[in-house]
Formats: C-alpha cells, structure tokens, sequence
C-alpha cells in the first residue's frame, strides 16, 4: 500500500563489465528519506535511471507507483521529480526561465503557476536571483534550483542523483531540511550519496558495493550490529600514527582511523570483552579507551570483512629523511589568485614543517585546488611567495617540482597508456634512471599487487586500482613533500584506509603532505587544517582545536562539520558587521 | 474522451512550443552559434568571393615563334596583348623546357613554320600548344584560352581582309556565364557549404551538448516525447538555416554583383528542401555521438567535406573515378548545387528543381527514420 517502489531481481550490465546492478530486490516507502549509499561505481546512478524509466533492466522488474518501467515509462514520468546529477539545468537561461521551461514540460496549469513559482522560489531561498543565468549560480544555488525544477509539479517519488557533490555544507544542510519537510507531506525521497555521514540521517538505506546489494534498512540496523564494538582511544602518547598501525596489527582490530590527537577503532565480534585493555596499553599510560556510539562507516567497513592492515611496505621501502630539521618544507606566504576580477584565492598563509599532514578543507570552488595548484607551480601567484623544500616557486619551480610528487584531483593518469606504461612514463618524468627506474618500478608493481595488471589500459582499471597507480606514479621518486588534491572521493573505505595507511607510513618516515579534501572525516586524519571559504583561509589549527572553538552548551562535542558551518557562520557574520 | 484528446494535444502544442522557446533563447544567448550561423558563412563567402579564383587571368606561357612573317607576327601580337596571358618571347621551344618543368610558365605556344601554310589549308591555323598535363585543370585553362585567342585572332582577320571565312570555325561561348568569372559560380557553391555548417554541424552539436551537461536526463524524465525533443530542435534551426541562407544570398547579390536570375521562391524551397537532409545528418549523428567532439569531426567528415570536395562545387565530378561518381550521386548538396547555380545564373528551371527536390526530401526522410530510431527516449 505503501510502498512506492518496488525491485524484484533487477540485473543490469553494461558491455562485458561485470553487472552494474547484480539481483537488487527491495521497496521504497512513502512519507520517507531513502538513501542510496555507497561508492563510485556501486550501481547508484544506475538505480536511479532505472526507476525513471528511462532505463530497463536486463531482467527483474521495476514497479514505481504500481506501474512496470518496461510498460508505461510515461505514466512513471509524469508523476516523479528527477534530478540528475549536475542538476540538469540550462545554464544559459535564468532562474525562472528554467522554472518556466519545467513547468511547460510538466504541464502545470497556468492558473496554478504564480502560486507554485512563489512557494518554491522562497523554499529555495532564490526569490532574489529569478532573473540571474543559472550558469552564473553558486553549486549551493544550483542544486536548490534544480530541485525546485523537480518540485515543480509535486512529485510524488522525487529522486535526487548525488545532490551534495561540490556543495558547501551549509548548502547540504538546507537542502537536506527542505527534502526533510517533503517527506513529512508524504513524498518519497530517494537521496543517493557516497558520503557515509548521509547515510545516518536516512530513514532507510540501500548499501551498494559493486553493484551488489550489502544492506536494506534503518541505518540503525546496521549500525547497531556493531554496537559496543567500537572504541576512542584519547589521551595517546607519542606519534599516533604509529599505534594506529600497530593497533590495526592485532587481530582483534578490525578497523582503525584517527580522530584528531584520538584513535577510533573497531573490534572483532567475539572478542570485544576482553580485548580493549590490551590494545589502550598502546596508547601510553594515560590513554584511555572508552566506548563511543558506532558511525556508518565502522559498520560498512565491517560488512565487508574489516581494514586492510596498518602496514605500508611502501613508506618501509621509503628512506627515511632527517627529523628535527626545524625549517617548513610548504610554505605560502600571502598567495594570492586573480582571475580577472574574481579572486580565486586571497592572502592564503601557512606553513607545513616537515612530517606532518596539513588538510585544506572546504567546499568545491572555494579555492583550495587554486591555493594547491600555486605550491605545485602548475599556477602563477598574481601575489605573494611559496616555498617547497626551500625553493622559491617563482625562481626555482623545476626544482621545486623534481621535490614533490603530485596526485591530481580525478584520475590524470594516461588511459590508453597501460599500467607498466605509466609507471616507466612517470618514472622517466621524474628522472629516474638504470637500476633505480626498475628497482622503484618493481617495488611498487609489487606493493600495489599490479602484477595482473600491467598489461591493462589504465582508464580500464576498477576506481580503486587507479587511485593506487595515481599514488605509485606521484611517490616513485621518493619525493620530500606530497601534494594530494582529493584523493580519496568516491572510493570505498576499504581502498580509503588501505590509502591513509600508506600517508600515514610516508609522513612517518618524515614526507610532508598536503592534502585538499571536503570530507570532513578525511579532515580528522590531518595533523593541522585549514578551512578555505571563498577563497579565504577563515580558520588553521588542528581538528580538536577548531572543534573546541565551536564547542557550546547545545553541543558540547561537536563534528567536523559543526565545526566548518559554524566557523563559516562567524566569518560571514564578521564581514557583515 | 473527446476533450482528454484534445487537452493531450493542446499539452503537445504547449511542450513543442516551450522547447522551440528554450532553443531559439539559447541560440541568441551562446555567441558559438551566432558565429557558425552568420560569421563563418561570410568569411567562407569573402574567402570564395575574393581569395580563391579559377580564373586562368594573366596566366604565364613562353611564346615561339618559329619563323617570323606578317601574319605569324600578327597572331604573336594577339597573344601578348591578351588579358589572360603573360607571354615570354624566345625562338627555340626548347629554352621553355626547363621553365615548363619548374612551374615558371604553364605552356608553350609555338607558331609552327607550316602555320601559314595551313592557314589557307583545309584545317584552318594550326599552331602547337605544350602544357603541363600533371595540373590538368590549368591546362585545361590554357589550352580553352589559346583556342579562344586564336579564333578571335582569325576571325578578326578575315573580316580586316575580307576573305570569306573557313568553313568550319570553332567559336566556343559561355552560357550563362559568359566571363568565365568563377566567383559566380562559387558563391553559390558556397551558400550551399553554408547550409550544410548550420544544418549539420550545428545541430549535431547542440544536442550531444545536451547530453554532455546532463540536461538531456533531466528533460527526458519529464512527460516529453521523443518526436517532440527532436521536433524542438528542428524548427529552431531550420529558421537559422535559412536567415544564414538569406544572408549569402544578400551578400553574393549586392556585395558580389553574382547574377540571380531565377525566383525567390525557388531558391527558398531548394534551400529548404536542402535543409530537410542536413538537419537530419545532424540530428542522427549526435543521437549517436551523444558527445560533442566526436559529433563535430564526424560531422566534418561525412557532411562538410563530401558537400565540399565531391559535390561538384569545386572538382567536377566527371573527372573523379567511376565509383567516386556513383558516390556523390547520394549527397544531397551534389543535387542541390546545380540547381542553385541555375537559379542563380540561369533562372528558374522546374523539372530539374523538382527532381532535385524530390531526391533531398528522400534523402532527408531516410535520415529521419534513423535519427528517430535512435533517439528513444531511453539511457543506455
């Protein structure tokens, strides 16, 4: 009666790739928030389209509304609200020129128009900007427009492809309150997401990892298998980085990241009782070890089996360079990009001594690839100074760069090269030569376990084994400084961890990282951040401190997340004042 | 029943319309379009009306002249006073040789010692012409001017000596274009090329532009048919392809002096007929593209360079090899030329018309079959 939409047995493949969707069953309700959650690639989009009816399925059935996708597709399109992903906006028509096209499309009575445009233009907080070029919109705007297009004709099924993707978490929160208030007047929400915080604040969730259902329910459900499970190691001495790996080591560990100065980690089932004192001995003799709720993400780590170990035969094999010199090996000083009249970034200033991982975090467009691509000299500073490894990347980029290793936002490697071709094409870029070349070649082909796939196209390659020959190629040549912009989007945990395990390994063998990310747990795993927001740096310091600031009577622990809003709420409040 | 038809038909009206709306605002908006639709048609038109030139004028020839008398000096002086040619004098052929060879000179005329015998005899004049048969089309050039130049020269002289004529005398005349200017016969060409930028390269533009920026998916979750996404952005351009049309055809006119003898009329339901199969090329290759990079090469590749190479507008198409020939048969702008340069440069000449017409609509139809097919409304 309820249920909106119904999956029996769907199967879709596309060419000889395995299924995109393999045997997904299962039903989606009314008056609810449905999240469809997992990482790029896990069949997402494709359970999208398929309840559109604009895709079939190779077997299984599709019912949306108590229609079959393969029989009346136009009767399921004229009563669902569908946002693609990137919004499908015109972006040379304006705001109410797109409103006015949907509504035609949709066939909304004239007499109801002004009523309806009102309504959604002031839920969408976009009354002020009807008459601007939705190319000309911020990603925030962009997606509240494009929901008010799918609004138009109150859907009754509204599915949203990726709506948070590169939009600042202020922007996320609204929109996650407007679709809230549907689904309270019964509409069913369909929300798909990689980010894993999402998924928590579903009603009911459908877990995805290549193409196979894992999970179908309360996220609460899954959470709670793990309940007592999992525990905040605080108060640890020495490097943390070091009992991270050592605590993933033990075999009742199943899982472990950081959290700031703490470590969260994650037992094995059956030996949850007894374990916890042994491994709080890692931390030193004022660690604590104290249960904490479980998130999302320690339970999907769990359904697939746990972490990869704390291991990293790559920062093993990596030399180690001298601690203690004091100098910072990134440095910005006042950097500054102009283009035009749109400052890209604006007296950007910090420094990164050597071992640590500073995090840019901030929202999509907000200027942390600019600030990034200006200390990697890929971009000319219209103001102020940058130093790598004490080379001035105005007078000395080439030096500078034969210093660094680079791993570019998405995948930058050679597609059509295969994989042994990249890593002789970046080996040779990076100068290396004879035995070296083969010895750094071999050693990676044989850590990353490319062996199989030596011979394959890169652009081929499964989305984690990419992301691995993007991090091969960048530390070959053993560089001083890494510089990683969005490493881990739209991975799965797993390739996540077994990722950070590698930094974590290189930073203590004394490299130098900076990372850009807008995951606000990736941001936790930072020595020191800072949080970028239109182009300025409106807070540094190390993910404790910048919670702590934020820290309230309402809140008194807050997240990451509560951390950047807030912090954003100061600065827009100051540049007001 | 009755008014539930009518509402789903005034719904289709509405939609149609609302996408005719969105395309022409986006054409006005995107200064891309407006460039391919009105600047690039002139600058071809500026470059086939000013730049490229068949015209042998002022072509460069050696001249011998074997054994001199009056009337060997007299055709000698008709040569040089010739506007096509620039004549170089010398007494041996074989001092051209070298020059003939390196591309100096584009042919030899030689006056033959028997020249005035054979003036009197049953052939008429002859004299002996040598040209570089490697560029046929220049050879060709010279070899139509030297025998217009030695008619004239005989005629002109028997009528000064009143002697009847030979019998038989070669007088070649152009029709229709009498001055041999080839800017009349490639502005019109070019219009056609013009038509074939709008109608195929644009238009498989836009949409695979509307794959690529995900509006496509957006669209197509509406109640929105195929027919009418496809209808959408048809009319749109087919209005921009003839206001680009009607430019050239402004600018070959006044600014050309390009002759137009035939009807308005016609050259409107030519070029509309034309547009029929262009727009169609279009619509299929984007529908099957869905990208626009691609879209743009293959359009240039199986729309632009056959209208251009294999339509007749600059290579006749009787010297291509046989099989090339049966090729071009099916290009729509091989049809559509000729009768182009009728209306141009003839006036109006309805069975040729119609049977060019009929063939571009087919064309056109078969086109539209298959974009339709493959524009379902379906992902993947």
């Amino acid at each position: 009666m309820d249920t909106f939409v119904r999956l029996t047995d769907i199967v879709k493949r596309f060419g000889h790739a395995p299924a995109a969707l393999d045997t997904v069953s299962g039903s989606i309700r009314g008056g609810q928030i449905t999240g469809l959650v997992g990482p790029d690639g896990a069949g997402k989009t494709t359970l999208i389209r398929l309840m559109t009816g604009l895709m079939l399925p190779d077997s299984g059935t599709v019912h949306v509304l108590d229609l079959d996708s393969r029989q009346n597709p136009a009767g399921i399109q004229a009563s669902i609200g569908y946002m693609p992903q990137r919004f499908g906006l015109y972006e040379d028509l304006s705001v109410q020129e797109n409103l006015n096209l949907y509504a035609d499309l949709r066939g909304l009575p004239k007499e109801d128009r002004q009523a309806v445009f009102h309504e959604l233009l002031t839920f969408t907080d976009l009354s002020r900007f009807a008459g601007r070029l939705a190319g000309k919109l911020s990603g925030g705007m962009k997606q509240k427009l494009g929901l008010a297009c799918a609004l138009l004709r109150k859907p009754r099924l509204l599915l949203l492809d990726e709506p948070s993707v590169g939009v600042d978490p202020i922007s996320r929160r609204d929109l996650w309150k407007m679709v809230e208030d549907l689904a309270k007047q019964g509409v069913s929400v369909v929300w798909s997401t990689a980010y894993l915080d999402e998924a928590e604040a579903c009603d009911c969730v459908f877990l995805l990892n290549q193409g196979k259902l894992l999970f179908t329910g309360a996220p609460a459900d899954l959470t709670d298998r793990i309940k007592g499970r999992v525990f905040k190691l605080s108060g640890v001495e020495g490097r943390r980085r070091l009992i991270l790996a050592k605590a993933l080591d033990r075999p009742n560990v199943i899982d472990g990241v950081l959290q700031g100065e703490a470590i969260r980690l994650v037992m094995r089932a059956e030996e949850a009782d007894g374990a916890p004192l042994e491994v709080a001995s890692l931390g030193g003799k004022n660690a604590k070890l104290m249960i904490t709720p479980p998130r999302f993400e320690d339970a999907f780590v769990d359904l697939l089996g746990g972490g990869p170990s704390g291991h990293s035969k790559l920062a093993e094999s990596t030399k180690m360079r001298k601690a203690g010199d004091a100098g910072a090996v990134i440095e910005a000083k006042d950097l500054t990009k102009r283009f035009g009249d749109f400052t890209a970034a604006k007296d950007i200033t910090f420094s990164i001594p050597r071992g640590e991982i500073f995090g840019l975090l901030g929202p999509n467009g907000a200027g942390k690839s600019t600030t990034f691509k200006m200390l990697c000299g890929l971009l000319k500073p219209t103001g102020g100074a940058g130093r790598v490894a004490g080379f001035d990347l105005r007078r000395d980029v080439a030096e500078a760069r034969n210093r660094l290793g680079y791993m570019a936002q998405k995948f930058s490697l050679y597609g059509d090269l295969s994989v042994s071709q990249n890593l002789q094409f970046f080996a040779g870029v990076y100068g290396l030569r004879g035995d070296y070349r083969r010895e750094r070649i071999a050693l990676v082909s044989e850590i990353f376990s490319f062996a199989p796939y030596l011979e394959m196209s890169a652009k081929d390659l499964p989305l984690g084994l990419k992301q691995r020959l993007a991090l091969a190629c960048a530390v070959m040549h053993e560089p001083e400084a890494l510089f990683l912009d969005e490493p881990t989007s739209g991975v799965d945990p797993i390739t996540r961890r077994e990722f950070w395990s590698h930094i974590n390994g290189l930073v203590e063998k004394g490299v130098t990282v900076l990372v850009t990310t807008h995951f606000m747990d990736e941001a936790e795993y930072c020595d020191r951040i800072s949080l970028i927001y239109r182009g300025q740096s409106i807070a540094l310091g190390s993910p404790d401190e910048l919670k702590a600031r934020v820290a309230s009577v309402d809140n008194s622990d807050p997240t990451m997340e509560d951390a950047f809003i807030a912090l954003i709420k100061q600065q827009d409040q100051a540049s007001l004042a | 029943m009755r008014t539930e038809t009518a509402d789903q038909a005034s719904d289709r009206c509405r939609r149609l319309a609302t996408l005719v709306r969105k395309e022409t605002w986006q054409i006005l908006r995107d200064p891309s379009s407006i460039l391919i639709a009105f600047v690039l048609p002139l600058i071809l038109l500026f470059l086939f009306g000013f730049a490229v030139s068949l015209d042998a004028n002022k072509t460069r020839v050696g001249l011998v002249v074997e054994s001199k008398t009056p009337m060997t000096e007299d055709l000698a002086a008709s040569f040089r006073a010739s506007r096509y040619f620039s004549v170089a004098d010398a007494y041996d052929r074989r001092s051209f040789e070298q020059d003939l060879v390196l591309g100096r000179i584009r042919g030899i005329i030689v006056i033959t010692p028997t020249f005035v015998r054979d003036s009197v005899g049953r052939f008429g004049p002859q004299i002996q012409l040598i040209v570089d048969g490697s560029d046929p089309n220049t050879a060709n050039f010279v070899q139509n001017y030297v025998q217009s130049t030695v008619s004239n020269w005989a005629a002109q002289r028997s009528t000064e000596l009143a002697t009847p004529s030979p019998a038989i005398r070669i007088e070649p005349r152009f029709w229709f274009n009498q001055e041999l200017t080839s800017r009349d016969f490639l502005v019109p060409g070019a219009i056609a090329i013009v038509m074939t930028l709008v109608g195929t390269l644009l238009t498989s533009l836009v949409i695979a532009r509307e794959w690529e920026r995900g509006t496509m998916e957006a669209v197509m979750a509406t109640p929105v048919t195929a027919a009418e996404l496809l209808a959408g952005k048809i009319f749109p351009y087919f209005v921009l392809g003839m206001a680009s049309m009607t430019l050239c055809v402004l600018v070959a006119v006044l600014l050309f002096r390009v002759p137009f003898r035939g009807s308005i009329f016609s050259l409107y339901l030519l070029s509309a007929a034309f547009l029929i199969p262009a727009l169609g090329q279009g619509l299929l290759i984007s529908a099957a593209t869905k990208n626009q990079f691609l879209a743009s090469q293959l359009a240039l590749i199986t729309g632009f360079l056959p209208s251009f190479l294999l339509s007749g507008f600059l290579f006749e198409i009787r010297s291509m090899p046989l099989p090339i020939q049966w090729l071009t048969t099916i290009l729509p702008a091989r049809h559509l030329i000729p009768s182009l340069l009728t209306v141009f440069l003839a006036g109006d000449l309805w069975p040729m018309f119609l049977r060019s017409i009929a063939f571009m609509l087919t064309v056109g139809a078969i086109l539209f079959a298959l974009a339709a097919r493959n524009v379902s409304k379906r992902i993947g």
